[in-house]
């Protein structure tokens, strides 16, 4: 029987124990004696939220494929337990073995949002290895780094031995191998380091040096090692139908975030709306094949036992055979208790009834994400949807029988000005409206419109990334602009208006752009106790803001400014396949308020095409 | 067909609570296709009603629900394909076919159960062995008043009715006590009793929970007369089902 790594009356006295002590359905176990390399998986948030991650079970299962790798999770103790773990110097442990993470080969950390850094130096403290790459020695893990946060990697270069950018999928054998063969030959930590370094997609911070403009711009970057590479090429998975995914996800005893099947349809997205790094990142856009699709629902239906399968991807309604997908899983599954969740889907009559099969609509909410309210800004964000566009879906769902419609907004979008603000409740006024011009017998009593509006965060790699960012005050008077635009309109009954919390957006956008020099900054938030910033119930900004002070960093460089033209990003020596070029037309078409084509639609010459595959070459083939 | 499933609960799985481990089955139930009937209606759930909820922290050997099956399945093969998708920590000990009736569910006749409770204090082993006049004297008494605690109040009861069997053994407490919708009592707040009247601290003990089995009275009416009681496990009230070629 497994031992557990915590005592009884500490399990006994903390928030759901069920976090710590593993042991799931399809999770594995190896015998040490057959096994080669030790990997701890880390998604640095708590359980439920990591057990949602697809990426994490996607690697999870491809790693233990291999015999002479045992793939382990680690997750952020929640506060409760990070108490009790530094009071009684409890090392953290990963949860299949429950042994301590520092007696692991590698440490890998998936970076999914800038407000999880403190969260990564919580796992490092905790799990007792030292926090700077540097003071690392041959017997602590290689800490490595993945996830859309890795494309600017640079916040976080001191504590990193490598990063790996791109999908997961392609090059972890061949980093894996070299590890082994390494320790073989009996080199060190720094020999297996330029072994690394050699493998395409890996970068190794501490072979890069970074040098500045006097006005705090970055002047040059260069590779500081001769096995480092001037640019790390983004990893793709070209052929997403020849690659790994998980068929017998983890199932967790407690109810995680993503208690279902999630079934990855597609990876990239045409759209390539302005201020979407996804969208960007993932070019090209790879469709996976229905058949091989429809197999792995059933398999994994199966061998998990979950009751809910749901279609994860961008923009869902774009994948090509999403009519036929839907239609087999509802003749499948729906008569054998299965619930089918559809993604936010664009309104057309064949999504209508799909949701009207599968969702009880008096209970269910459409959800719309116009992303700005007036026309102008829509096309300087490149969202490539018109009001007409969203008046017509939001008939036709209520039409449907919906009475509840979720819109979601950004407020802070560059060229914004008041008028593009107030549009918002505007614009949801109409869709309020337009529910009213059904007839009445139709209507389900009253309609209910809930406009949300996030600040807009610029990020790498998108043609937003040269865009200034507002002040936390500036932000929440413009919320309060769109509050008071949404009060003075006759319909208050049926609109409801709720806005992010404006500190936390601007340290996103610290970090989403952000240099090595704020390794001090990150470093003293959580020796000042920052942790879990990304939870509204612990997060606070006043340590935070001391930690800017205490370190004489900043943030407003980070922000505030406007980038130049010419101005040398920090993540720039990652090549994505899109060009800087390329994102820089975008960005003045942008300025222009000019709307560019999506990819089916005509190719734009992003770079993308680089890679040979997905969506510039479907009509090649 | 109605159904009744014994288990065990035992190591890490003490630490997830009763929700947890109903969802737990009802995956259990989808990965061994077994034939579990639906209730009708918008959102269709399983039929499946658990007799008496573990707490968090409690191992046991006979746990127990009831099912509906829409066919029929051999006990054995249930069993096994059940085990076959289970978890370390939860294991299938009988698949049983029961009577129809509503009122016989697990949770309708529950009247009782059994616990052994492990006590032990770290620098004392073998401590409590010096109380066994407390314990005799402890069961004397004609009432033991405690304090419940509800969610809503707190209500004095006197426990003592409530306590089928009390036996001291080696390194614990044999328990057995009333149990289920009308009466129940909790084999916690018994020892926190013992240790008031005994004059132990029971901070200084750390305790084993383990549920053994659950029982049925036989006839309702023979509750006023505890001599006459006679409970039978609510395994026993389940009868194999043969596979069919055996049973054809």
């Amino acid at each position: 029987m497994r031992k557990l790594a915590l005592p009884d009356e500490l399990l006994l006295n903390i928030e759901k124990p069920a976090r710590y002590i593993g042991g799931e359905v399809n999770s594995v176990m190896k015998d040490l004696e057959e096994v080669d390399i030790r990997f701890a998986m880390c998604f640095p948030d708590v359980y439920e939220i990591g057990m949602s991650h697809l990426g994490l079970q996607i690697l999870y299962d491809m790693f233990n494929r291999r015999k002479d790798v045992w793939c382990e999770r680690v997750f952020s103790p929640w506060v409760d337990m990070d108490k009790v773990m530094r009071e009684r110097k409890i090392p953290l442990f990963a949860l299949e073995s429950q042994e301590p993470v520092r007696d692991f080969d590698f440490l890998g950390i998936t970076i999914q949002y800038e407000m999880c850094y403190t969260n990564i130096l919580q796992i490092l403290d905790l799990s007792q290895i030292p926090l700077h790459s540097k003071e690392r020695t041959d017997n602590d893990p290689i800490v490595i780094g993945g996830g859309p946060c890795a494309y600017n990697p640079e916040p976080l270069a001191d504590f990193f031995d490598l990063f790996y950018i791109g999908d997961g999928e392609t090059v972890y054998d061949e980093l894996l191998d070299a590890y082994k063969q390494c320790r073989q030959d009996g080199k060190s930590r720094l020999e297996f380091l330029e072994c690394a370094a050699e493998v395409e997609g890996i970068y190794v911070p501490q072979f890069y040096e970074s040098e500045y403009h006097e006005d705090g711009t970055l002047s040059s970057f260069p590779a500081a090692n001769p096995h480092a590479p001037a640019k790390i090429k983004k990893q793709v998975v070209v052929d997403m139908d020849n690659t790994v995914y998980p068929l017998s996800p983890v199932v967790p005893y407690i109810k995680a975030a993503q208690d279902r099947v999630v079934l990855e349809i597609q990876r990239g997205c045409i759209r390539g709306c302005r201020f979407c790094q996804a969208g960007m990142l993932y070019r090209p856009t790879r469709e996976r094949d229905v058949a091989i699709l429809k197999e792995y629902a059933k398999a994994m239906l199966e061998n998990t036992g979950h009751e809910e399968i749901c279609l994860s991807s961008l923009s869902s309604s774009d994948y090509s055979k999403l009519q036929e997908l839907i239609t087999f899983l509802i003749e499948e599954f729906q008569g054998k208790g299965i619930n089918i969740s559809l993604p936010s889907l664009r309104i057309d009559a064949f999504s209508m009834e799909a949701m009207q099969k599968v969702q009880d609509i008096r209970k269910s909410s459409l959800t719309f994400a116009p992303e700005a309210g007036s026309q102008r800004m829509r096309d300087v964000i490149n969202k490539g949807l018109t009001e007409e566009d969203i008046l017509s879906g939001a008939g036709q769902a209520f039409e449907g029988g919906w009475s509840k419609v979720k819109l979601y907004f950004m407020l802070g979008l560059p060229t914004e000005e008041e008028e593009d603000m107030r549009e918002i409740a505007a614009l949801s006024d109409r869709v309020a409206r337009r529910y009213y011009e059904i007839p009445k017998e139709c209507r389900h009593g009253k309609c209910q419109i809930t406009a949300s509006t996030s600040f807009f965060v610029p990020k790498p790699f998108t043609p937003f990334q040269w865009a200034p960012m507002c002040t936390a005050e500036e932000y929440v008077r413009r919320a309060s602009v769109v509050k008071h635009a949404f009060s003075e309109q006759l319909n208050r009954k049926s609109l409801k208006y709720n806005w992010h919390d404006a500190e936390v957006t601007v340290l996103e956008g610290v970090f989403a752009r952000g240099d090595r020099r704020l390794g001090v900054v990150l470093e003293e938030a959580y020796r000042l106790g920052c942790l879990f910033d990304s939870w509204t119930e612990t997060f606070h900004n006043e340590p935070w803001m001391k930690a800017f002070e205490n370190t004489g960093i900043d943030p407003d460089f980070y922000t505030l400014r406007q980038r130049g033209s010419d101005e040398l990003f920090p993540w720039d020596f990652i090549e994505i396949g899109v060009k800087k070029d390329f994102l820089y037309r975008e960005w003045n078409r942008a300025m222009e308020g000019t709307v560019t084509p999506n990819c089916r639609q005509q190719c734009s010459g992003c770079g993308a095409a680089v890679f040979g595959g997905g969506v510039c070459y479907e009509s090649k083939n | 067909m109605k159904v009744r499933i014994k288990f065990r609960k035992y190591g890490a799985l003490r630490f997830i609570g009763h929700l947890d481990v109903m969802r737990f089955f009802q995956k259990v139930m989808r990965r061994a296709q077994i034939p579990i009937a639906f209730t009708s209606g918008y959102s269709p759930h399983m039929i499946m009603s658990f007799a008496s909820p573990l707490g968090i922290g409690l191992t046991s050997d006979g746990e127990y629900f009831d099912i509906e099956l829409t066919e029929s399945i051999s006990s054995e093969e249930a069993v096994r394909r059940m085990n076959a998708v289970t978890a370390e920590g939860i294991e299938v000990v009988s698949f049983r076919q029961i009577a129809e009736e509503k009122k016989m569910t697990g949770m309708a006749i529950l009247a009782a159960a059994d616990y052994l409770v492990g006590m032990s204090i770290e620098e004392e082993p073998g401590f409590f062995k010096k109380y066994k006049a407390d314990f005799k004297a402890f069961l004397e008494q004609p009432q033991i008043i405690v304090m419940k605690k509800t969610k809503r109040s707190e209500q004095e009861v006197n426990i003592r009715p409530m306590i089928y069997q009390m036996d001291l053994q080696e390194n614990g407490v044999y328990l057995k006590l009333a149990a289920g919708s009308v009466k129940n009592l909790k084999p916690e707040l018994v020892m926190s009793a013992f240790c008031q009247f005994a004059g132990i601290d029971e901070k200084k003990i750390s305790y084993t929970w383990h549920r053994l089995e659950m029982y049925a009275q036989r006839a309702s009416d023979e509750w006023k007369e505890p001599e006459k009681r006679k409970l039978v496990s609510l395994e026993s009230l389940g009868k194999i089902i043969e596979s069919r070629e055996i049973h054809d």
